[in-house]
């Protein structure tokens, strides 16, 4: 019979949702440097499977040696869950990892083969994030804060896992409009725009958190607090962002102050994400709707039948 | 079953950009020269004249802006001093180096074969040499990597075919052609984002580009009435009507504001 999560396999999954992180930043530090052409072929480097790796190449090439790892990593993930798991959801969860990694890796390819074709950027940008949220969710289905909790019912409205779901949703929408934003297929008012909004969702998440939630439900409490923090962090970083490309605008090289402060908003938009993701998934889990009765109206006299 | 076929779909996927994708082409593909319109009809150098003069710089110098080559120690030892962006490189004489000048109008229907020799880009001390170079049509043009460094060579048309392609120490020169005219094309290598190099394309071969006194000359000129342009990567472009006569060396002066 199938086990329904190890110790291992949970941490197996938190270090390929860590991975997943790096890669993230490591794909932002091609773009900062403007590396994502340094390595013409795919899916051999300079005809090697280990180039030289100086210059820009050690970020492009770098880049695809963690992209690989990752792909190893979640490969190994979706067998081990194959294996070990009882939930076929979360085993095909894992088999659809899998397939977005290797999407992601063609994604990869075609922008270099392509020279660089906008949409695919863009595309190869937000399927890294769903990818991302894919190794997350993984990581929070194998381990103990999802398997081991009585859950409560929480009726209220709005309740806290919808407002939580929205603020998720509305911090991937964020992402879409800083890839396009960066790829030059949109320009930075919609990024900027949407972004009070998703300073919005987060503050009305943690202040839900924070005034409605019971003093018992301490993670996702505490997680919508880092939430809360991160959203400020990601508030300055943006305008950093700007800033130190602004004043670097017509340097004959991209500048590190512009390169480092770029890729740590990108970091950080990644993690706000990540960290939403959980409390949603988790307050899904703890805080679910009330199971005796689905009416489209709070009037009890109107019940799906 | 579904395996196989999913694992087949994957195959043909991956076989299918390997073998159809990339912006380039290999530097054996034939690019067809454009057939002329009119037979080329050579100068007669018994009235050829030129065109000579310097471009000038006014203002104030703009800042020179050091380049840092900490990511690839094998070109960043051969400096001994301090290496600053080549955007704008003053003379000592207050002209301008590395700009472009050629005959923008002015030579009507007529056309001219494009040389045997190849014009050359070198890359040098992880420097593009020249910045700024000159090509026809149809011209066979040569990169060549003389570095102990990989680059890569990207030129960034708007009019031709774009192309990027790698070039290890010690590889052979790449071979390429321009097809269409134009003014200019950018060239990066991607591996080394400092260097830039600029090519001009044209269907004549009335072009220089200002050397170290800021002077260029326009030799073999068919006489007529000329519109020379002088172009600038930062500065923009400058134009001049001129008339030449049968063997006549005109002067003309271009000068750009900082």
């Amino acid at each position: 019979m199938k086990q329904e999560g190890s110790v291992w396999l949970h941490r197996f999954a938190m270090l390929t949702a860590f991975a997943t992180f790096l890669l993230i930043i490591a794909g932002a530090l091609v773009v900062g440097h403007d590396a994502g052409l340094s390595v013409p072929d795919w899916p051999l480097s300079y005809g090697k499977l280990m180039p030289r790796m100086t210059g820009n190449i050690f970020y492009e090439h770098g880049h695809r040696m963690i992209a690989g790892l990752v792909g190893v990593l979640t490969t190994v993930l979706a067998v081990w869950l194959w294996r070990a798991e009882r939930r076929a959801w979360v085993r095909w969860l894992g088999i659809t990892a899998v397939f977005a990694v290797i999407l992601q890796a063609v994604l990869g390819g075609i922008t270099v083969l392509y020279l660089l074709p906008i949409p695919v950027l863009v595309g190869h940008a937000c399927l890294a994030q769903l990818f991302f949220c894919m190794t997350v969710g993984l990581a929070v289905f194998t381990g103990p804060a999802w398997n081991s909790v009585a859950p409560v019912e929480d009726d209220r409205f709005p309740a806290f896992r919808h407002i939580a779901c929205g603020t998720t949703a509305a911090i991937y929408i964020q992402l879409i409009l800083g890839a396009a934003r960066r790829h030059k297929a949109l320009g930075l008012l919609p990024h900027v725009i949407w972004a009070g909004v998703v300073a919005v969702f987060v503050m009305w998440m943690l202040y839900h958190a924070l005034n409605k939630l019971p003093q018992s439900q301490k993670a996702l409490r505490g997680l919508s607090s880092f939430a809360g923090g991160l959203v400020v962090l990601q508030l300055a970083l943006g305008y950093g962002s700007y800033w130190t490309r602004l004043v670097t605008q017509g340097a004959p090289q991209p500048e590190p102050a512009m390169i480092n402060v770029t890729t740590a908003h990108v970091a950080t938009g990644a993690l706000l994400l990540g960290t939403c993701l959980i409390v949603t998934l988790l307050s899904y889990r703890r805080l679910p709707g009330s199971v005796r009765e689905m009416s489209f109206t709070r009037n009890p006299q109107k019940k799906f039948a | 079953m579904r395996r196989k076929l999913f694992g087949l779909a994957m195959f043909v996927l991956a076989s299918s950009l390997l073998a159809c994708g990339g912006g380039s082409k290999s530097s054996e593909e034939k690019i067809p020269a454009p057939s002329p319109t009119t037979a080329a009809a050579a100068v007669d150098p018994t009235t050829a004249g030129e065109i000579n003069g310097q471009v000038s710089f006014e203002g104030k110098a703009p800042a020179k802006i050091p380049i840092r080559m900490d990511d690839e120690p094998v070109c960043m030892k051969e400096y001994k001093v301090p290496i600053y962006s080549d955007e704008v490189v003053l003379n000592d004489n207050k002209t301008l180096r590395n700009v472009f000048v050629y005959v923008k109008d002015g030579l009507g229907d007529r056309t001219f074969p494009p040389p045997s020799e190849p014009a050359v880009l070198d890359q040098k001390g992880c420097w593009f040499i020249p910045h700024v170079v000159g090509v026809m049509t149809g011209q066979k043009f040569a990169v060549k990597n003389s570095d102990p460094a990989s680059h890569n060579i990207h030129p960034i048309p708007n009019l031709n075919r774009e192309w990027n392609k790698s070039m290890i120490a010690g590889a052979p020169d790449l071979m390429e052609q321009f097809v269409h005219a134009e003014v200019m094309i950018p060239v990066r290598c991607n591996v080394h984002p400092w260097m830039r190099a600029y090519i001009g394309v044209l269907p004549h071969p009335f072009f220089a580009v200002t050397d170290d006194k800021g002077s260029f000359v326009l030799k073999g000129l068919p006489p007529g009435e000329y519109t020379i342009e002088a172009w600038h990567e930062k500065y923009g472009t400058v134009d001049q009507k001129i008339t030449v006569g049968p063997k006549e060396s005109k002067a003309v002066q271009f000068s750009f504001k900082g």
